[in-house]
């Protein structure tokens, strides 16, 4: 028997096991592991402080997500050895293997700023992008009577991009709600100069920002954070105080990758941006966050890479060319508050602009619009993860390559990436 | 796009000031680059072009401040001292090369 040995059981490795249970021939013996039980739907955290989701609805199982073709290995993994061609777990056995996939994501790394783990942290300032973390924030915004609510993205890339805008705009809907929002001062500290990395979405989301009242500093590289003076400081030394601070930590990959002298300086991996191919090695593939792939780290991304990576491990398995390409396409829905969505659709060519998703002219969903719908959408994407998602099912009249038809593309968009 | 004079010689820059062919570039246009933003190039702001440069023919792409740190041995505390206000922007348009796009 041949071995295929998938790292990581979260969105991407789930999907991978799942397609390749489907797709492999029979001399193929799968293999995936990762180090904790629990399946965590990483979109719901966003929804947790401000009570939209409980902790109920972003765990479960991550068994029950699995294929029974495949045996699954609960263990934390060490070390990777691309030239024996074996993973050490953390107990010390070893796994060989004859074509390896990584899927281990990234997480976040907040001791990379200084001063951010001080005794504020998990009283004062809080992330959103870890379980713990939400759950901490729910905590926070529930006691919250008003004051400075500070939002900062330490550095680029983080997953999900949009996601620390969609905690402001759901910030400023929740204490309208609540009647706390003339005492709270919402304030965006981002490194970006603008609310997202790519012109047209940025100007129609900076224009909400504004609308809505959110003050943005952008920007703004944060050096550390001072916990007896409750502020963060820039590199260029402006100070922004907080009585509530949101933060976005560094992203980086699992440190299984620095330990494995795999990755680059934030332990992403290099991987061939058409064939998911580790730049490493011919038998390695890389797929979702754990890339150093220039799209969003998300799960719609590891979906469709998981389409092109299917394809090509098939061919790579018979010894055959691989001919599928990923194009970088995503496709994010953003929350704005008030029940309303933007819709973003986007590759590595061409930046998300405005028009209609999937069918041209009649959507139902807008792009680069706020509509009901899109929210609706959003919410659609939990049973989505759940139900079709995780095994890899095609999503119904969404391609893997992003579609021109429906987006009105000006002219200077076009071109710059 | 336009063309501009600088230290003697004619370049085309595009609407934010970054040149747009690097064949253009020589340390006199770098220091031209530099003088209008209020610089003036030392052996230290050498050290970070010229890590730039050699990574750009790497990888394709401006480092961030992170591989600065981390691979260029240059601390974050000291690329704010040398190109104040936006170190990244600053050097990537002194250096000649494209404003560096963050991923998304
Ligand atoms: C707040 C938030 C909101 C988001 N919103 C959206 C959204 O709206 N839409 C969207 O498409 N995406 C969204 N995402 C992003 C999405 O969740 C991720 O991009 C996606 O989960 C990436 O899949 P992955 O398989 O690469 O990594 P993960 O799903 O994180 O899986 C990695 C797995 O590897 C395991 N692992 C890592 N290292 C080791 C080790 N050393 N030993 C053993 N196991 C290990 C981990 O336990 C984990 O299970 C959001 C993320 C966050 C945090």
């Amino acid at each position: 028997m041949k071995k295929l040995l998938i790292l990581g059981a979260g969105t991407a490795g789930t999907i991978m096991a799942n397609t390749m249970s489907r797709k492999a021939g029979k001399d193929w013996e799968i293999t995936i592991v990762d180090q904790s039980e629990v399946h965590y739907y990483q979109p719901g955290y966003l929804f947790m402080p401000f009570g939209v989701y409980t902790e109920k609805d972003v765990q479960k199982p991550r068994k029950k997500f699995l294929p029974s073709r495949a045996t699954y290995r609960q263990s934390g993994i060490e070390q990777i050895c691309p030239e024996d061609n074996k993973v050490i777990l953390a107990g010390g056995e070893e796994l060989g293997y004859d074509i390896l996939i990584v899927g281990t994501g990234c997480r976040i790394a907040p001791e990379e700023i200084d001063g951010l783990t001080g005794s504020d942290w998990g009283k004062r300032s809080h992330d959103f992008y870890t379980f713990e973390g939400a759950r901490k924030l729910t905590a926070a915004m529930k006691d919250w009577q008003g004051g400075r609510l500070v939002i900062n993205i330490a550095e680029m890339p983080i997953k999900c991009p949009v996601a620390p805008l969609e905690f402001a705009f759901l910030a400023d809907w929740y204490l309208t709600q609540r009647g706390l929002r003339e005492k709270t001062e919402i304030v965006y500290t981002t490194p970006l100069s603008g609310a997202f990395t790519k012109p047209v979405a940025s100007a129609i989301l900076n224009h909400l920002l504004e609308e809505k009242g959110i003050i943005v500093e952008q920007d703004f590289a944060i050096g550390s954070v001072d916990n007896e003076g409750h502020k963060i400081v820039s590199w260029d030394e402006r100070e922004v105080p907080y009585d509530l601070l949101v933060s976005v930590p560094t992203n980086m990959g699992d440190r299984l990758i620095e330990r494995s002298n795999m990755g680059d300086e934030l332990n992403f991996i290099p991987t061939n941006r058409d064939t998911l191919q580790a730049k490493a090695k011919e038998n390695i593939f890389v797929i979702g966050d754990a890339t150093d792939l220039p799209t969003s780290k998300a799960g719609s991304v590891a979906h469709f890479e998981a389409e092109v990576l299917t394809e090509n491990i098939l061919s790579y398995m018979k010894g055959e060319e691989m001919e599928e390409r990923f194009d970088g396409h995503a496709n994010c829905f953003i929350e704005s508050g008030f029940g309303k969505g933007f819709l973003l659709d986007f590759n590595y060519e061409q930046e998300p602009v405005p028009g209609h998703f999937p069918f041209p002219h009649v959507g139902p969903f807008g792009l680069l619009s706020q509509t009901r719908l899109n929210h609706l959408g959003k919410l659609a994407f939990k049973y989505v993860y759940w139900h079709m998602l995780l095994k890899g099912y095609p999503i119904p009249f969404v391609d893997h390559r992003m579609s021109y038809l429906g987006k009105k593309i000006p002219n200077k968009a076009k071109a710059s990436a | 796009m336009a063309t501009k004079e600088l230290a003697g010689s004619s370049v085309e820059v595009n609407e934010e000031g970054y040149l747009t062919d690097r064949t253009q570039w020589n340390e006199a246009v770098a220091a031209a680059l530099a003088t209008e933003e209020g610089i003036e190039l030392s052996d230290e702001h050498w050290k970070v072009l010229k890590f730039i440069e050699s990574d750009f023919a790497e990888k394709q792409a401006v480092p961030g401040m992170r591989r600065l740190n981390k691979v260029g041995g240059i601390p974050t505390k000291d690329l704010y001292r040398l190109f104040p206000g936006g170190p990244i922007k600053k050097a990537a348009r002194i250096a000649g090369f494209p404003k560096p796009a963050s991923c998304v």
